[in-house]
């Protein structure tokens, strides 16, 4: 899927058919492209993402057992920002980043009934079937939503 | 699928044997056909999954509407040791105490046919529902603390419905052991905004028509009194409360995983024993959802008695609006069963499952003790629902539960696209029901072709002995999210 050697293509993640849920399978350069893209998924499926501004800057820190839980418990704060916070993301910067952290910064603005628009709600992250692995070119990741 | 061994135990159950690290076997109720399409997917494998956990009882078990789902299939039932058995979050859900709600009227569909529109027009105007919606009731830090210790109660208190309710309410619409202590800030940040909607998703209120009794005498004991009546189902849940528990315990759970004496077939199985810290602790926040989610449905149920009151300019009187019952489908209990033939305390996990009790059980109100315990099993948009009776197979082989609900057999994804060229809201239309929705997008999912028919899992049950058929309502008016 990826000839350019330095970006994946657009969009970046593939929906996948399970029964009750939504997978999603996510591709990235590398872990931090794979999991900012991951990130962007979860918002470009709920919203038309070309609605939101990135006005409103929120620091992220979260930490995992390994990558996989890290990419679940990154992804689950991006959804508790909207669920709590009512904060729409679209761009995301990774500036430190192990096996069991991340720190950054996602870009957005708060949800506004009469400019956005709500496709679905994704109600959930689950640890079900996550996955990561890497091809010669790409990082491929897999992630099971709760919808 | 995965290769997971099957064998044929009789005309509706199947068993799976215990292999590699199952400690019990595998018991699904099906029939050929169905077993045929769920070897398709990896629901089975998730039976077997179920059955590698500590302390679990007899069976990993399947209902006839089981498909695949994350760690639990969905139609999962397991019943775990009090002592050396374990809890899991996922093992009962995001959506804590997910339920339904049935309460029939004095009224005869010819009598509400001419303001059937009306009807459904009000109660989309003046319900909330919708992706994250939000309701009229913004509840203080301490008001909601109440909530989540006192369940439908609360809701009575403050004068939405009667206490003649609570009696008709599994459990009477509360769950002991509820500790708002033991809640994040962040479930109840969540939970201040959203208590009285309805949410989005599979999530409905319906108005119903009796269409067929099957047993008569059972239907009117539950209020059921002859074909044409109205009747009105709820299906919701904790909302965002109860996602940010559920959230929160399974994070802490994954994190302690590798702690724990024996390895997990799946991350989303995370779980914690019963009689351990962390366990008791998720069990404390989970009667919280619980309780949320009761006094949910009880403030819905009160403002869908005023608009059909206001719509309809009849007297509270005159409609008698009932609660036949509310049961829960996704929680986890600790419930008496006979083991071996002792009786014993146990944790029975109902992941898209409905307790039925057979006649006789002590859990039961009075005026259920002589017919058993009514089940709820709402069908797929637009199908209506069905009305069973808990009987004593139940009781004697699933812990006292039975399906919830028609099953999916189609994905989300699949249902949207097969989906494009039809009107649904039309062809609902054609076949005399008004429906209305906040996302286009959740009728096409919700389609009806994307379930199982529900007469199969129905007649499975009823075959099998876990419940008997009472009563089919067809649907006439529904409002989704």
């Amino acid at each position: 899927m990826n000839k350019k050697r330095n970006r994946v293509a657009f969009p970046p993640y593939r929906i996948f058919d399970h029964t009750a849920d939504l997978g999603v399978e996510i591709y990235g350069i590398n872990e931090r492209d794979l999991f900012c893209n991951a990130a962007f998924a979860v918002f470009d499926i709920m919203t038309d993402i070309n609605l939101v501004h990135a006005r409103k800057e929120k620091e992220i820190f979260v930490e995992g057992g390994d990558l996989e839980e890290l990419l679940v418990n990154f992804l689950r704060e991006m959804l508790y920002l909207y669920n709590g916070e009512g904060l729409l993301l679209k761009e995301f910067v990774i500036s430190v980043m192990d096996n069991f952290h991340i720190k950054g910064i996602a870009k957005g603005e708060l949800f506004s009934r009469a400019r956005h628009r709500m496709n679905i709600e994704i109600k959930a992250i689950t640890y079900h079937w996550v996955e990561i692995r890497k091809t010669r070119e790409t990082w491929i990741g897999r992630v099971i939503f709760d919808v | 699928m995965s290769d997971i061994r099957i064998e044929k135990l009789d005309e509706f159950r199947w068993i799976i044997p215990p292999a590699g690290g199952m400690r019990v076997p595998g018991i699904i109720y099906a029939d050929e056909r169905m077993m045929k399409s769920l070897e398709k997917d990896e629901s089975l494998g998730q039976v077997a999954n179920v059955a590698h956990l500590p302390g679990i009882i007899r069976h990993s078990l399947a209902m006839p509407d089981i498909h695949w789902g994350y760690g639990f299939p969905i139609g999962g039932v397991a019943a775990f040791d009090m002592e050396d058995g374990i809890i899991s979050p996922g093992g009962v859900g995001y959506d804590i105490n997910c339920g339904v709600r049935l309460m029939v009227t004095n009224l005869q569909f010819g009598e509400i046919r001419e303001r059937l529109k009306d009807l459904v027009i009000a109660l989309f105007r003046d319900i909330p529902a919708g992706v994250g919606s939000e309701g009229p009731i913004e509840l203080s830090p301490d008001e909601e603390k109440r909530v989540l210790r006192e369940g439908a109660g609360w809701a009575v208190k403050l004068g939405y419905g009667s206490g003649g309710d609570l009696v008709t309410i599994e459990d009477g619409g509360r769950m002991e052991g509820a500790d708002p202590s033991c809640v994040s800030e962040r479930a109840l940040e969540r939970g201040r905004r959203q208590l009285g909607t309805l949410g989005s998703g599979n999530h409905f209120l319906e108005i119903e028509v009796v269409d067929k009794i099957f047993d008569r005498k059972i239907a009117s004991t539950f209020g059921l009194m002859a074909e044409g009546q109205v009747a009105v189902a709820i299906h919701t849940g904790s909302r965002g409360f109860g996602h940010q528990v559920c959230d929160d315990y399974l994070a802490r759970m994954v994190k302690r995983s590798n702690k724990l004496d024996f390895p997990l077939p799946d991350r989303q199985l995370a779980c914690a024993y019963i009689a351990s810290d962390e366990g008791k602790e998720y069990m404390s926040a989970m009667a919280c959802a619980a309780n949320y989610a009761w006094a949910n449905r009880q403030i819905l149920t009160h403002w869908t008695r005023q608009i059909f009151e206001k719509t309809l300019h009849m007297s509270p009187r005159e409609i008698e609006m009932r609660l036949v019952y509310d049961v829960c489908h996704n929680i986890a209990k600790i419930e008496e069963f006979p083991v071996a033939s002792r009786k014993r305390k146990v944790c029975v996990h109902r992941k898209g499952a409905t307790r039925a009790l057979p006649p006789q059980h002590p859990a039961l109100p009075d005026v259920y003790h002589e017919v058993g315990q009514p089940v709820l099993i709402p069908g797929d948009m637009g199908t209506g629902s069905y009305v069973l009776a808990g009987a004593e197979k139940a009781f004697e082989e699933t812990f006292g539960s039975c399906s919830h609900g028609a099953g999916r057999v189609m994905s989300r994804g699949r249902a949207i696209r097969e989906s494009r060229n039809k009107s649904i809201v039309k062809e609902m239309a054609d076949r005399g029901i008004v429906i209305m929705a906040a996302g286009e997008k959740t009728i096409r999912e919700e389609m009806p072709d994307a379930y199982k028919d529900m007469e199969d899992v129905v007649n499975i049950v009823h075959r099998a002995g876990l419940s008997r058929k009472v009563a089919r309502l067809r649907a006439v008016g529904c409002i989704k999210g």
